[in-house]
């Protein structure tokens, strides 16, 4: 136990200076990701000035601003750039053959990898963050009580955990397929929309009450509901408890995959 | 003890044949061939413990996916293998603990940091001993004269360097066997002898076991005294190394040097010319004619020196290729399998 926590402890640090070689190309993309939350707000700006009403869906313009910001605080924990493509990558050129022959767990280590990516990421992104939160403050209703900061904080890390296995499994899918691209994009268009990413799902009438069925709620609508209060003390320990059974549930299918993936595995690429 | 027991190995895999043009590939999206190829056919031997054998074959023999299916990269379709008592495929750590796998191609280390983090990150994998791994990486930077490297990141070291380090990765937690997949690859003369010298010092002084594959018969003949021989799956050959030469050259080379300034203008009679320099030639002869050849050679012309000497290796096993390459194309001729222990 104690070696295992000192292994990924060392992976996690050898992450974290890997990720800190390339400073300037990594601050640039940080930076560059806070665009499209600048132009989306001044979108919904220019739809609301139309709008006939001061509301809508439920939702006022500062509403809409105070939801999107805190959608966008989950994607930075629920989203995996270049995950499911870079385990793609190493099935297909034989990069992954290191993880098979060495006594080490190939998804243990990826999920290590990837929290030294968010770290850094956070480290990089609080800054522009709570500048924006600070620009926007007049649109929050203020500070949530201790309980529903605890749910947001839970949701936040489960939105992590949820994120990072159903890319990893869409990764390991290129055991049987090699190349995952269009299934990919497939993905991001499914979770921009059912994620709660383009619009709040409570705006989609009964379709979103469907598709709240799903995971993918858990990965930006969630967290960002949780801080407007949108969800009861009860609600918040049902749909948390929900959550977490996705994640066991992810994590076993992504261990099955895993599993029947090497078998089939044919290392190629020399 | 033997360190590895292979018997009946087989991989079969499945591949797509893509015919060409745009129309074949639009096809292709509703149907598609499948070619088998039997990569390993039956393949069975044994390596004893402390043993180097060189695993020898053109491209596409069967070698790596061998080697694959030993380090339990894949599994196999047919057959039984064991190393060091495990079964490879079932990947336990405890048989990870103590093998590695060096692929010339391909590279383990960070590529962006400096050796010396992935060599931190693997005593950790291994559960190196802290004094243990201060002691080894001192041993083997020294051996490998790299120990001015280590701190540069491994993007900026050149081949022959990277490949050092590659091995420093693969030997730090001191395995029992040492599965090579062209080792040398690449690398320049002084980079390619560097890297054999530690290696036959490092297996004589550990008595390690190591499978060797390698293009470079240099590799094989400094550091081998058995070859296995592969091609298309099939062992043809696994016996000690000059029994190659034996068993398959049906020819030696006769180097002449006449009294005089030039070669006789017929020498060509009694062998096929493969260099002149006069007053030198080099003659290949029959194997079995070769003492009535220098009889007659001796008793017609002024010879001042004369040596016979067995053809390179490397040119015996090509041959050897080629000539299965034909069989395959003669009907009725059946490829004889070599022996196999």
């Amino acid at each position: 136990m104690l070696a295992a926590a000192r292994v990924n402890w060392i992976i996690l640090r050898t992450c974290l200076e890997e990720r800190l070689v390339y400073r300037a190309d990594f601050a640039f993309a940080t930076l560059m990701r806070f665009l499209p939350i600048v132009t989306q707000i001044f979108l919904w700006g220019a739809i609301y000035a139309n709008a006939p009403t001061e509301k809508m869906n439920g939702y006022s313009y500062g509403d809409m601003v105070a939801y999107y910001l805190l959608a966008m605080v989950g994607r930075a924990f629920s989203s995996m750039p270049g995950l499911a493509s870079g385990i793609a990558r190493d099935v297909r050129d034989g990069t992954i053959k290191k993880f098979l022959t060495q006594p080490i767990d190939m998804l243990g280590y990826l999920f290590w990898h990837r929290v030294a990516h968010k770290l850094v990421y956070y480290l990089v992104a609080t800054g522009p963050f709570l500048l924006v939160f600070y620009l926007c403050r007049d649109y929050f209703t203020g500070w949530p009580d201790g309980l529903t900061i605890a749910a947001w904080i839970a949701s936040l890390a489960m939105a992590f955990l949820m994120g990072f296995l159903i890319e990893s499994l869409i990764g390991l899918i290129s055991f049987w397929f090699l190349e995952v691209t269009s299934l990919l994009f497939i993905y991001m268009m499914i979770n921009y929309f059912l994620s709660g990413h383009m619009i709040p799902l409570d705006w989609l009438g009964g379709f979103g009450e469907a598709v709240a069925y799903l995971p993918f709620k858990y990965l930006a609508y969630f967290p960002a509901a949780i801080m407007l209060g949108h969800y009861s003390p009860a609600e918040l320990g049902f749909e948390l408890c929900i959550e977490l059974c996705w994640v066991i549930g992810l994590l076993i299918v992504n261990r099955i995959t895993f599993a029947r993936g090497v078998r089939r595995y044919g290392a190629f690429g020399g | 003890m033997p360190a590895i027991e292979v018997r009946d190995l087989q991989k079969t895999f499945y591949v797509y044949r893509k015919r060409e043009g745009l129309l074949a590939s639009v096809k292709g999206l509703f149907h598609r061939d499948y070619k088998e190829v039997r990569a390993v056919d039956g393949v069975s031997f044994t390596i004893e413990t402390g043993e180097m054998v060189a695993f020898l074959g053109p491209n596409g023999a069967g070698k790596t996916t061998t080697l694959k299916l030993l380090s339990g990269l894949v599994f196999p379709t047919a057959g039984e293998a064991t190393a060091l008592g495990h079964v490879p495929w079932k990947r336990e750590n405890s048989y990870r603990r103590r093998f590695s796998l060096v692929m010339g191609q391909k590279n383990q280390l960070w590529w962006d940091l400096p050796a010396q983090e992935s060599f931190r990150l693997h005593k950790e994998i291994y559960r190196i001993d802290a004094t243990e791994f201060d002691r080894r990486l001192d041993e083997l930077t020294s051996l490998l004269e790299v120990r001015q490297l280590i701190g540069q990141p491994v993007r900026e070291l050149s081949l022959g360097e990277r490949m050092r380090m590659e091995l420093i990765a693969a030997l730090l937690h001191s395995p029992d066997l040492l599965l090579l997949d062209e080792p040398t690859i690449g690398l320049d003369v002084v980079s390619q002898r560097r890297v054999q010298e530690f290696l036959k010092h490092y297996q004589a002084e550990r008595k390690i076991t190591v499978l060797l594959t390698s293009h470079y018969m240099k590799d094989v003949e400094a550091l081998c005294d058995r070859a296995i021989i592969i091609n298309e799956g099939k062992i043809k050959h696994d016996g000690p190394l000059e029994g190659i030469v034996d068993r398959f050259s049906r020819h030696k080379i006769m180097d002449l040097q006449f009294d005089g300034v030039s070669v006789p203008e017929d020498i060509s009679q009694y062998g096929r010319v493969i260099e002149s320099r006069p007053p030198r030639v080099k003659l290949e002869v029959p194997r079995n004619q070769i003492p009535e050849i220098l009889s007659a050679l001796l008793s017609r012309y002024n010879i001042e020196d004369v040596g016979v000497q067995e053809r390179p290796l490397e040119e015996v096993i090509a041959e050897m290729f080629e000539a299965d390459k034909s069989d395959k194309t003669a009907p009725a001729v059946e490829v004889t399998v070599g022996e196999s222990r």
